[in-house]
Protein backbone atom coordinates (compact mmCIF):
# COMPACT_ATOMS: atom_id res chain seq x y z
CA UNK A 1 0.00 0.00 0.00
CA UNK A 2 1.46 3.39 -1.07
CA UNK A 3 1.28 6.28 1.23
CA UNK A 4 -0.61 9.21 -0.28
CA UNK A 5 2.73 11.19 -0.91
CA UNK A 6 3.51 8.54 -2.63
CA UNK A 7 0.61 8.44 -4.72
CA UNK A 8 1.11 11.77 -5.31
CA UNK A 9 4.17 11.16 -6.86
CA UNK A 10 3.48 8.53 -8.69
CA UNK A 11 0.75 10.86 -10.32
CA UNK A 12 3.58 13.02 -11.64
CA UNK A 13 5.60 10.68 -12.71
CA UNK A 14 3.11 8.07 -14.83
CA UNK A 15 2.06 11.44 -16.44
CA UNK A 16 5.19 12.44 -17.06
CA UNK A 17 6.36 8.98 -18.27
CA UNK A 18 3.51 8.46 -20.90
CA UNK A 19 2.62 12.36 -22.14
CA UNK A 20 0.69 10.57 -25.38
CA UNK A 21 -1.99 8.58 -23.08
CA UNK A 22 -1.95 10.14 -19.03
CA UNK A 23 -2.53 14.08 -18.21
CA UNK A 24 -2.59 15.21 -14.69
CA UNK A 25 -4.99 18.08 -13.69
CA UNK A 26 -6.14 19.27 -10.24
CA UNK A 27 -9.67 19.37 -9.47
CA UNK A 28 -9.80 21.22 -6.69
CA UNK A 29 -8.27 21.37 -2.83
CA UNK A 30 -9.06 19.24 0.16
CA UNK A 31 -10.40 20.67 3.19
CA UNK A 32 -6.26 20.44 5.07
CA UNK A 33 -5.50 21.96 1.81
CA UNK A 34 -4.24 19.28 -0.53
CA UNK A 35 -4.18 19.23 -4.18
CA UNK A 36 -6.56 16.71 -5.70
CA UNK A 37 -5.12 15.08 -8.54
CA UNK A 38 -7.05 13.71 -11.28
CA UNK A 39 -5.52 11.81 -14.08
CA UNK A 40 -7.08 11.56 -17.92
CA UNK A 41 -6.44 8.57 -19.49
CA UNK A 42 -6.92 7.78 -23.50
CA UNK A 43 -5.30 8.63 -26.74
CA UNK A 44 -5.67 11.90 -27.41
CA UNK A 45 -8.98 12.29 -30.32
CA UNK A 46 -11.76 14.57 -30.54
CA UNK A 47 -15.31 14.23 -29.38
CA UNK A 48 -14.01 11.53 -27.01
CA UNK A 49 -16.21 10.14 -24.42
CA UNK A 50 -15.22 9.15 -21.18
CA UNK A 51 -15.93 7.03 -18.18
CA UNK A 52 -14.77 8.73 -14.93
CA UNK A 53 -13.84 6.52 -11.87
CA UNK A 54 -12.98 7.52 -8.50
CA UNK A 55 -11.20 5.64 -5.71
CA UNK A 56 -10.43 6.52 -2.16
CA UNK A 57 -13.90 7.86 -0.68
CA UNK A 58 -13.18 6.54 2.47
CA UNK A 59 -10.51 6.59 4.19
CA UNK A 60 -9.90 3.24 5.92
CA UNK A 61 -10.41 1.55 2.09
CA UNK A 62 -7.32 1.09 0.94
CA UNK A 63 -7.20 -1.10 -1.29
CA UNK A 64 -9.33 1.14 -2.88
CA UNK A 65 -6.92 3.60 -4.17
CA UNK A 66 -4.34 0.68 -5.01
CA UNK A 67 -7.34 0.11 -7.56
CA UNK A 68 -7.13 3.08 -8.79
CA UNK A 69 -2.95 2.83 -8.94
CA UNK A 70 -3.42 -0.62 -10.54
CA UNK A 71 -5.81 0.91 -13.37
CA UNK A 72 -3.64 3.25 -14.64
CA UNK A 73 -0.97 1.04 -14.91
CA UNK A 74 -1.97 -1.45 -16.84
CA UNK A 75 -3.45 1.20 -19.03
CA UNK A 76 0.22 2.35 -19.74
CA UNK A 77 1.51 -1.08 -20.13
CA UNK A 78 -1.10 -3.02 -21.88
CA UNK A 79 -1.61 0.01 -24.87
CA UNK A 80 -0.25 -1.01 -28.08
CA UNK A 81 -0.03 -5.05 -26.60
CA UNK A 82 -3.42 -5.68 -25.16
CA UNK A 83 -6.23 -5.47 -28.05
CA UNK A 84 -9.10 -4.76 -25.47
CA UNK A 85 -6.84 -1.90 -23.90
CA UNK A 86 -5.71 -0.13 -26.48
CA UNK A 87 -9.41 0.05 -28.11
CA UNK A 88 -10.67 1.00 -25.02
CA UNK A 89 -7.96 3.99 -24.73
CA UNK A 90 -8.15 4.91 -28.20
CA UNK A 91 -12.04 5.51 -28.19
CA UNK A 92 -12.66 6.51 -24.76
CA UNK A 93 -10.96 8.53 -22.00
CA UNK A 94 -11.00 7.39 -18.57
CA UNK A 95 -10.83 10.38 -15.50
CA UNK A 96 -9.22 7.97 -13.11
CA UNK A 97 -9.17 9.90 -9.15
CA UNK A 98 -6.76 7.77 -7.24
CA UNK A 99 -7.97 9.40 -3.81
CA UNK A 100 -10.75 11.55 -3.03
CA UNK A 101 -10.72 11.95 0.53
CA UNK A 102 -6.76 12.46 1.05
CA UNK A 103 -7.22 13.84 4.67
CA UNK A 104 -9.28 10.76 5.69
CA UNK A 105 -6.21 8.78 3.98
CA UNK A 106 -3.57 10.71 5.84
CA UNK A 107 -5.48 10.39 8.70
CA UNK A 108 -4.84 6.61 8.37
CA UNK A 109 -1.37 6.61 7.93
CA UNK A 110 -0.58 8.69 11.15
CA UNK A 111 -3.50 8.25 13.56
CA UNK A 112 -6.19 6.05 13.08
CA UNK A 113 -6.09 3.01 10.49
CA UNK A 114 -10.19 2.73 10.96
CA UNK A 115 -10.95 6.24 9.92
CA UNK A 116 -13.91 6.05 7.50
CA UNK A 117 -15.06 10.49 7.03
CA UNK A 118 -13.47 13.47 5.72
CA UNK A 119 -11.50 15.63 8.38
CA UNK A 120 -13.67 19.08 8.27
CA UNK A 121 -14.59 20.90 11.60
CA UNK A 122 -17.54 22.22 12.21
CA UNK A 123 -18.34 24.98 14.44
CA UNK A 124 -21.54 22.72 16.25
CA UNK A 125 -19.21 19.75 17.84
CA UNK A 126 -16.01 18.57 18.74
CA UNK A 127 -16.29 15.49 16.51
CA UNK A 128 -14.56 15.79 13.06
CA UNK A 129 -15.86 14.97 9.29
CA UNK A 130 -18.63 13.88 7.17
CA UNK A 131 -19.56 10.68 5.04
CA UNK A 132 -18.32 11.71 1.68
CA UNK A 133 -20.49 9.00 0.39
CA UNK A 134 -23.81 10.59 2.16
CA UNK A 135 -23.18 14.39 1.02
CA UNK A 136 -23.94 14.03 -2.15
CA UNK A 137 -27.56 15.90 -3.62
CA UNK A 138 -29.44 12.06 -3.95
CA UNK A 139 -32.19 12.21 -1.52
CA UNK A 140 -29.79 13.92 0.92
CA UNK A 141 -30.02 12.84 4.48
CA UNK A 142 -33.33 10.67 3.95
CA UNK A 143 -32.44 6.96 5.45
CA UNK A 144 -29.19 5.23 5.85
CA UNK A 145 -27.41 8.54 7.25
CA UNK A 146 -26.69 10.37 10.26
CA UNK A 147 -27.41 13.61 11.35
CA UNK A 148 -25.26 13.75 13.82
CA UNK A 149 -21.58 14.67 12.91
CA UNK A 150 -20.00 12.69 15.74
CA UNK A 151 -21.34 9.08 13.53
CA UNK A 152 -19.78 7.64 10.99
CA UNK A 153 -22.38 7.60 8.27
CA UNK A 154 -23.06 11.85 8.86
CA UNK A 155 -24.42 13.38 6.19
CA UNK A 156 -22.61 16.37 6.54
CA UNK A 157 -24.79 20.10 7.12
CA UNK A 158 -25.46 20.56 3.96
CA UNK A 159 -24.78 18.67 0.43
CA UNK A 160 -21.80 18.96 -0.78
CA UNK A 161 -20.77 20.86 2.33
CA UNK A 162 -17.50 18.92 1.61
CA UNK A 163 -14.94 20.72 -0.68
CA UNK A 164 -13.58 17.30 -1.70
CA UNK A 165 -17.31 16.09 -3.07
CA UNK A 166 -17.97 19.87 -4.17
CA UNK A 167 -14.67 19.47 -6.58
CA UNK A 168 -16.17 15.89 -7.75
CA UNK A 169 -19.83 17.05 -8.55
CA UNK A 170 -18.43 20.13 -10.09
CA UNK A 171 -16.13 18.47 -12.41
CA UNK A 172 -18.66 16.08 -13.50
CA UNK A 173 -21.59 18.49 -13.66
CA UNK A 174 -18.82 20.90 -16.51
CA UNK A 175 -17.94 17.47 -18.56
CA UNK A 176 -21.48 16.18 -17.92
CA UNK A 177 -21.94 16.03 -22.25
CA UNK A 178 -18.58 13.53 -21.99
CA UNK A 179 -19.28 11.42 -19.18
CA UNK A 180 -20.85 8.38 -20.14
CA UNK A 181 -20.42 5.90 -17.10
CA UNK A 182 -19.53 6.65 -13.43
CA UNK A 183 -17.59 3.96 -11.40
CA UNK A 184 -16.44 4.34 -7.44
CA UNK A 185 -14.55 2.14 -5.80
CA UNK A 186 -14.70 0.85 -2.30
CA UNK A 187 -14.85 -2.21 -0.01
CA UNK A 188 -15.25 -4.52 1.46
CA UNK A 189 -17.89 -6.92 0.89
CA UNK A 190 -17.67 -7.93 -2.76
CA UNK A 191 -20.35 -5.93 -4.59
CA UNK A 192 -21.27 -4.88 -7.54
CA UNK A 193 -24.25 -2.30 -6.64
CA UNK A 194 -26.09 0.20 -8.86
CA UNK A 195 -29.14 2.79 -8.03
CA UNK A 196 -30.88 3.41 -6.29
CA UNK A 197 -29.64 3.09 -2.51
CA UNK A 198 -31.59 6.16 -1.63
CA UNK A 199 -34.71 4.68 -2.52
CA UNK A 200 -35.86 1.18 -3.31
CA UNK A 201 -37.44 2.33 -6.56
CA UNK A 202 -35.73 0.77 -9.33
CA UNK A 203 -33.69 3.12 -12.27
CA UNK A 204 -35.37 3.12 -15.32
CA UNK A 205 -32.84 0.88 -16.96
CA UNK A 206 -32.90 -1.67 -14.69
CA UNK A 207 -32.83 -4.81 -16.50
CA UNK A 208 -29.91 -3.58 -18.74
CA UNK A 209 -27.54 -2.69 -15.42
CA UNK A 210 -28.62 -5.50 -13.91
CA UNK A 211 -27.38 -7.92 -16.73
CA UNK A 212 -24.23 -5.44 -16.98
CA UNK A 213 -23.15 -6.03 -13.41
CA UNK A 214 -24.34 -9.78 -13.66
CA UNK A 215 -21.66 -10.01 -16.77
CA UNK A 216 -18.65 -7.68 -15.20
CA UNK A 217 -19.10 -10.31 -11.82
CA UNK A 218 -18.86 -13.03 -13.56
CA UNK A 219 -15.81 -11.39 -15.44
CA UNK A 220 -14.75 -11.25 -11.83
CA UNK A 221 -15.03 -14.56 -10.51
CA UNK A 222 -14.18 -16.37 -13.70
CA UNK A 223 -9.82 -15.72 -12.61
CA UNK A 224 -9.55 -16.38 -9.02
CA UNK A 225 -13.12 -17.37 -8.18
CA UNK A 226 -14.12 -14.82 -6.12
CA UNK A 227 -17.79 -14.40 -5.38
CA UNK A 228 -19.39 -11.04 -6.22
CA UNK A 229 -23.53 -10.12 -5.52
CA UNK A 230 -24.53 -7.71 -7.17
CA UNK A 231 -27.51 -5.59 -7.41
CA UNK A 232 -29.51 -2.12 -6.28
CA UNK A 233 -27.97 -0.59 -3.33
CA UNK A 234 -31.16 -0.16 -1.05
CA UNK A 235 -31.95 -4.03 -1.27
CA UNK A 236 -28.77 -5.55 -1.61
CA UNK A 237 -26.56 -4.13 1.26
CA UNK A 238 -28.44 -1.20 2.81
CA UNK A 239 -30.50 1.75 1.90
CA UNK A 240 -28.37 4.94 1.93
CA UNK A 241 -28.53 8.62 0.88
CA UNK A 242 -26.45 10.55 -0.57
CA UNK A 243 -24.48 8.35 -2.75
CA UNK A 244 -22.12 9.65 -5.41
CA UNK A 245 -23.48 6.81 -7.42
CA UNK A 246 -27.30 7.68 -7.49
CA UNK A 247 -26.01 11.18 -8.04
CA UNK A 248 -24.02 10.86 -11.12
CA UNK A 249 -26.94 8.63 -12.28
CA UNK A 250 -29.73 11.35 -11.41
CA UNK A 251 -27.31 13.68 -13.52
CA UNK A 252 -27.98 11.78 -16.51
CA UNK A 253 -25.02 8.92 -16.54
CA UNK A 254 -27.02 5.85 -17.16
CA UNK A 255 -24.12 3.39 -16.53
CA UNK A 256 -23.49 4.11 -12.37
CA UNK A 257 -21.77 1.43 -10.35
CA UNK A 258 -20.42 1.40 -6.83
CA UNK A 259 -17.77 -1.92 -6.46
CA UNK A 260 -17.04 -3.00 -3.04
CA UNK A 261 -13.97 -5.14 -2.81
CA UNK A 262 -12.56 -7.60 -0.84
CA UNK A 263 -13.32 -9.50 1.43
CA UNK A 264 -15.91 -10.31 3.00
CA UNK A 265 -14.51 -9.78 6.41
CA UNK A 266 -12.35 -11.98 7.89
CA UNK A 267 -9.51 -9.00 7.18
CA UNK A 268 -12.18 -6.64 6.30
CA UNK A 269 -9.83 -2.99 5.66
CA UNK A 270 -7.00 -4.49 6.78
CA UNK A 271 -6.51 -6.51 3.97
CA UNK A 272 -3.16 -8.05 3.52
CA UNK A 273 -1.01 -7.01 1.07
CA UNK A 274 -0.41 -10.32 -0.80
CA UNK A 275 -4.15 -9.44 -1.63
CA UNK A 276 -3.61 -5.85 -3.85
CA UNK A 277 -2.33 -7.64 -6.73
CA UNK A 278 -5.16 -10.69 -7.04
CA UNK A 279 -8.09 -8.26 -6.07
CA UNK A 280 -6.85 -5.72 -8.60
CA UNK A 281 -6.50 -8.33 -11.35
CA UNK A 282 -9.90 -9.65 -11.33
CA UNK A 283 -11.74 -5.88 -10.58
CA UNK A 284 -9.42 -5.19 -13.84
CA UNK A 285 -11.98 -7.61 -15.90
CA UNK A 286 -15.08 -6.15 -14.43
CA UNK A 287 -13.94 -3.01 -15.12
CA UNK A 288 -12.82 -3.23 -18.91
CA UNK A 289 -16.10 -5.55 -19.39
CA UNK A 290 -18.35 -2.32 -17.80
CA UNK A 291 -15.76 -0.16 -19.91
CA UNK A 292 -16.63 -2.24 -22.90
CA UNK A 293 -20.23 -2.42 -22.76
CA UNK A 294 -20.25 1.48 -22.38
CA UNK A 295 -18.18 1.96 -25.74
CA UNK A 296 -20.83 -0.60 -27.46
CA UNK A 297 -23.77 1.43 -26.40
CA UNK A 298 -22.60 5.08 -26.33
CA UNK A 299 -25.13 7.64 -26.01
CA UNK B 1 -46.05 -16.59 6.87
CA UNK B 2 -42.60 -18.04 5.87
CA UNK B 3 -40.99 -15.71 3.42
CA UNK B 4 -37.94 -17.16 0.91
CA UNK B 5 -35.15 -14.37 0.94
CA UNK B 6 -32.73 -13.67 -1.53
CA UNK B 7 -29.27 -15.47 0.19
CA UNK B 8 -26.76 -12.95 -0.54
CA UNK B 9 -28.56 -9.86 0.03
CA UNK B 10 -29.92 -8.28 3.45
CA UNK B 11 -31.38 -9.72 5.65
CA UNK B 12 -30.36 -13.03 4.95
CA UNK B 13 -26.44 -12.08 5.27
CA UNK B 14 -27.03 -10.13 8.56
CA UNK B 15 -28.50 -13.69 10.22
CA UNK B 16 -26.05 -15.59 8.61
CA UNK B 17 -23.33 -13.59 9.92
CA UNK B 18 -24.67 -13.70 13.26
CA UNK B 19 -24.83 -17.60 13.26
CA UNK B 20 -21.51 -17.88 11.77
CA UNK B 21 -19.93 -16.17 14.75
CA UNK B 22 -21.84 -18.20 17.23
CA UNK B 23 -20.46 -20.95 15.13
CA UNK B 24 -17.19 -19.55 15.85
CA UNK B 25 -17.92 -19.14 19.19
CA UNK B 26 -19.03 -22.42 19.85
CA UNK B 27 -16.96 -24.45 17.51
CA UNK B 28 -13.40 -22.10 17.39
CA UNK B 29 -10.58 -22.42 18.95
CA UNK B 30 -6.90 -21.02 18.72
CA UNK B 31 -6.15 -24.07 16.43
CA UNK B 32 -9.35 -23.63 14.22
CA UNK B 33 -10.96 -20.77 12.86
CA UNK B 34 -14.53 -20.95 10.68
CA UNK B 35 -15.82 -18.42 8.50
CA UNK B 36 -18.99 -18.07 6.17
CA UNK B 37 -18.32 -18.90 2.77
CA UNK B 38 -22.01 -18.57 0.97
CA UNK B 39 -25.01 -18.70 2.31
CA UNK B 40 -27.26 -21.08 0.03
CA UNK B 41 -30.96 -20.34 1.49
CA UNK B 42 -32.91 -18.53 3.93
CA UNK B 43 -36.13 -18.19 5.06
CA UNK B 44 -37.78 -15.57 7.56
CA UNK B 45 -40.86 -16.19 9.49
CA UNK B 46 -42.45 -13.61 11.89
CA UNK B 47 -43.68 -15.00 15.22
CA UNK B 48 -46.06 -13.15 16.73
CA UNK B 49 -45.81 -11.51 20.27
CA UNK B 50 -42.20 -13.32 20.18
CA UNK B 51 -39.64 -11.56 17.27
CA UNK B 52 -38.54 -12.79 14.13
CA UNK B 53 -36.92 -16.26 12.77
CA UNK B 54 -34.35 -17.13 10.20
CA UNK B 55 -33.48 -20.55 8.89
CA UNK B 56 -30.59 -20.36 7.05
CA UNK B 57 -28.11 -22.89 5.27
CA UNK B 58 -24.79 -22.06 5.42
CA UNK B 59 -21.44 -23.35 3.45
CA UNK B 60 -18.83 -22.35 6.32
CA UNK B 61 -14.79 -22.67 5.68
CA UNK B 62 -11.89 -23.69 7.68
CA UNK B 63 -9.74 -20.56 8.16
CA UNK B 64 -6.53 -22.24 7.97
CA UNK B 65 -7.46 -24.61 5.09
CA UNK B 66 -9.60 -22.56 2.51
CA UNK B 67 -10.65 -25.40 0.43
CA UNK B 68 -12.40 -27.37 3.15
CA UNK B 69 -15.96 -26.35 3.97
CA UNK B 70 -18.73 -27.68 5.87
CA UNK B 71 -22.29 -27.34 5.21
CA UNK B 72 -24.62 -26.09 8.29
CA UNK B 73 -28.06 -25.48 9.10
CA UNK B 74 -28.48 -22.68 11.39
CA UNK B 75 -31.96 -21.40 13.24
CA UNK B 76 -31.55 -17.50 14.31
CA UNK B 77 -34.50 -15.90 16.54
CA UNK B 78 -34.41 -12.53 16.90
CA UNK B 79 -36.27 -11.29 20.17
CA UNK B 80 -38.92 -8.45 19.91
CA UNK B 81 -37.06 -7.33 22.42
CA UNK B 82 -33.93 -5.68 21.88
CA UNK B 83 -31.89 -6.13 25.05
CA UNK B 84 -32.21 -9.86 24.72
CA UNK B 85 -29.78 -11.43 22.93
CA UNK B 86 -30.68 -13.61 19.76
CA UNK B 87 -30.88 -17.53 19.77
CA UNK B 88 -29.16 -19.24 17.62
CA UNK B 89 -29.30 -23.20 17.25
CA UNK B 90 -26.92 -24.50 14.92
CA UNK B 91 -26.13 -28.35 13.00
CA UNK B 92 -22.79 -29.10 11.11
CA UNK B 93 -22.61 -31.77 8.97
CA UNK B 94 -19.43 -33.18 8.07
CA UNK B 95 -16.42 -33.12 10.02
CA UNK B 96 -14.44 -30.00 10.92
CA UNK B 97 -10.53 -30.56 10.96
CA UNK B 98 -9.36 -31.73 13.87
CA UNK B 99 -7.90 -29.19 15.75
CA UNK B 100 -6.41 -30.77 18.64
CA UNK B 101 -2.70 -30.65 17.54
CA UNK B 102 -2.64 -27.15 16.74
CA UNK B 103 -4.26 -26.23 20.11
CA UNK B 104 -1.90 -28.16 22.23
CA UNK B 105 0.98 -26.54 20.01
CA UNK B 106 -0.03 -23.70 20.80
CA UNK B 107 -1.19 -23.94 24.98
CA UNK B 108 2.42 -25.87 25.37
CA UNK B 109 4.31 -22.30 23.30
CA UNK B 110 2.36 -20.16 25.80
CA UNK B 111 3.08 -21.92 29.16
CA UNK B 112 6.23 -22.32 28.12
CA UNK B 113 6.76 -18.23 27.90
CA UNK B 114 9.16 -16.54 30.61
CA UNK B 115 6.75 -13.79 30.12
CA UNK B 116 3.37 -12.94 29.88
CA UNK B 117 2.40 -12.43 25.98
CA UNK B 118 1.49 -9.16 25.07
CA UNK B 119 1.14 -7.87 21.54
CA UNK B 120 -1.33 -5.12 19.36
CA UNK B 121 -2.66 -4.70 16.31
CA UNK B 122 -3.18 -7.60 14.89
CA UNK B 123 -3.74 -7.94 11.75
CA UNK B 124 -1.37 -4.78 11.75
CA UNK B 125 -2.23 -1.76 9.57
CA UNK B 126 -1.20 -3.61 6.28
CA UNK B 127 -2.97 -6.57 6.72
CA UNK B 128 -0.16 -9.20 7.89
CA UNK B 129 -0.63 -11.68 10.71
CA UNK B 130 2.84 -12.96 12.23
CA UNK B 131 2.56 -16.72 12.51
CA UNK B 132 3.10 -16.75 15.95
CA UNK B 133 -0.10 -14.77 16.47
CA UNK B 134 -1.84 -16.35 13.91
CA UNK B 135 -3.39 -18.60 17.19
CA UNK B 136 -4.22 -15.23 19.04
CA UNK B 137 -6.61 -13.84 16.23
CA UNK B 138 -8.62 -17.21 15.94
CA UNK B 139 -9.14 -17.10 19.71
CA UNK B 140 -10.16 -13.65 19.40
CA UNK B 141 -12.34 -14.83 16.64
CA UNK B 142 -14.03 -17.39 18.79
CA UNK B 143 -14.34 -15.10 21.85
CA UNK B 144 -15.76 -11.89 19.97
CA UNK B 145 -18.30 -14.45 18.11
CA UNK B 146 -19.76 -14.33 21.55
CA UNK B 147 -19.93 -10.29 22.20
CA UNK B 148 -21.52 -10.24 18.64
CA UNK B 149 -23.95 -13.11 19.55
CA UNK B 150 -25.44 -11.18 22.67
CA UNK B 151 -25.18 -7.89 20.69
CA UNK B 152 -26.60 -8.57 17.54
CA UNK B 153 -30.16 -7.99 16.30
CA UNK B 154 -31.63 -7.48 12.66
CA UNK B 155 -30.48 -4.11 12.34
CA UNK B 156 -26.54 -5.16 13.05
CA UNK B 157 -23.76 -7.48 11.42
CA UNK B 158 -20.48 -7.34 12.93
CA UNK B 159 -17.09 -8.13 12.16
CA UNK B 160 -14.43 -8.74 14.25
CA UNK B 161 -11.80 -5.52 12.93
CA UNK B 162 -8.49 -6.13 14.87
CA UNK B 163 -7.27 -6.74 17.68
CA UNK B 164 -5.78 -3.67 19.20
CA UNK B 165 -4.30 -4.84 22.44
CA UNK B 166 -4.00 -8.65 24.12
CA UNK B 167 -2.60 -8.83 27.01
CA UNK B 168 -1.68 -12.44 29.32
CA UNK B 169 -3.04 -12.94 32.51
CA UNK B 170 -0.69 -15.25 34.67
CA UNK B 171 -3.16 -17.76 36.53
CA UNK B 172 -2.81 -20.64 39.01
CA UNK B 173 -4.70 -23.15 37.25
CA UNK B 174 -4.45 -24.95 33.94
CA UNK B 175 -6.20 -22.16 32.56
CA UNK B 176 -4.86 -19.74 29.52
CA UNK B 177 -6.38 -16.10 30.38
CA UNK B 178 -6.03 -13.15 28.02
CA UNK B 179 -7.53 -9.48 28.22
CA UNK B 180 -8.66 -8.38 24.59
CA UNK B 181 -9.26 -4.57 23.36
CA UNK B 182 -10.74 -5.74 19.95
CA UNK B 183 -12.19 -3.40 17.24
CA UNK B 184 -15.65 -4.66 15.88
CA UNK B 185 -17.19 -3.19 12.74
CA UNK B 186 -20.22 -2.95 12.46
CA UNK B 187 -21.63 -2.79 8.62
CA UNK B 188 -25.06 -0.85 9.03
CA UNK B 189 -23.87 1.88 11.06
CA UNK B 190 -20.09 1.44 9.52
CA UNK B 191 -18.72 2.36 13.40
CA UNK B 192 -15.76 1.08 14.90
CA UNK B 193 -16.70 -0.02 18.65
CA UNK B 194 -13.70 -0.86 20.81
CA UNK B 195 -14.58 -3.63 22.65
CA UNK B 196 -12.59 -4.64 25.88
CA UNK B 197 -13.45 -8.88 26.69
CA UNK B 198 -11.76 -11.24 29.12
CA UNK B 199 -10.89 -14.94 27.63
CA UNK B 200 -10.57 -18.44 29.29
CA UNK B 201 -9.60 -21.08 27.25
CA UNK B 202 -7.77 -24.75 28.04
CA UNK B 203 -7.46 -27.21 25.16
CA UNK B 204 -10.70 -29.70 24.83
CA UNK B 205 -12.59 -26.94 26.27
CA UNK B 206 -14.94 -24.00 24.60
CA UNK B 207 -14.00 -20.61 24.90
CA UNK B 208 -15.27 -18.59 27.58
CA UNK B 209 -15.55 -15.06 27.72
CA UNK B 210 -15.69 -14.37 31.39
CA UNK B 211 -16.25 -10.56 31.56
CA UNK B 212 -16.46 -8.02 27.97
CA UNK B 213 -17.76 -3.90 27.93
CA UNK B 214 -18.03 -2.08 25.34
CA UNK B 215 -14.84 0.92 25.37
CA UNK B 216 -15.87 4.59 24.76
CA UNK B 217 -15.03 5.72 21.23
CA UNK B 218 -11.42 7.60 21.11
CA UNK B 219 -13.29 11.47 21.19
CA UNK B 220 -10.64 13.17 20.19
CA UNK B 221 -12.76 13.81 17.33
Amino acid sequence: YDSMKQIADWTADIAAQNPDLVSRSVIGETYEGRPMYLLKLGKSGSNKKAIFMDCGFHAREWISPAFCQWFVKEAVETYGKDTAMTTLLNSLDFYVLPVLNIDGYVYTWTSDRMWRKTRSKTSVSRCIGTDPNRNFNAGWCKIGASKSPCDSTYCGPAPESEKETKALADFIREHLSTIKAYLTIHSYSQLLLFPYSYTYQLPSNYEELNSIAHAASQKLSSLYNTKYTYGPGATTIYPAAGGSDDWAYDQGIKYSFTFELRDTGRYGFALPESQIQPTCEETLLAVKYIANYVLEHLY
Amino acid sequence: AAMELPPSHYPATRAAALAAAFVCYRRGSPGRGLALRAVRRAVRQGIDGVGTKYHLELVLEDILDKDRTVNCTAEVLYHLSKTTAPDVQFTIEGELKNADEADDIFYNRIKSLEKELVAENIPDSHGNVSPEMEPIRLLACAASGYVIWQNSTENTKFQLAQIKHVKQVKRSDEYLEFDYTILLHEMVSQEIIPWQMTVLWHPRHSVQVTQDSQQPKHISE
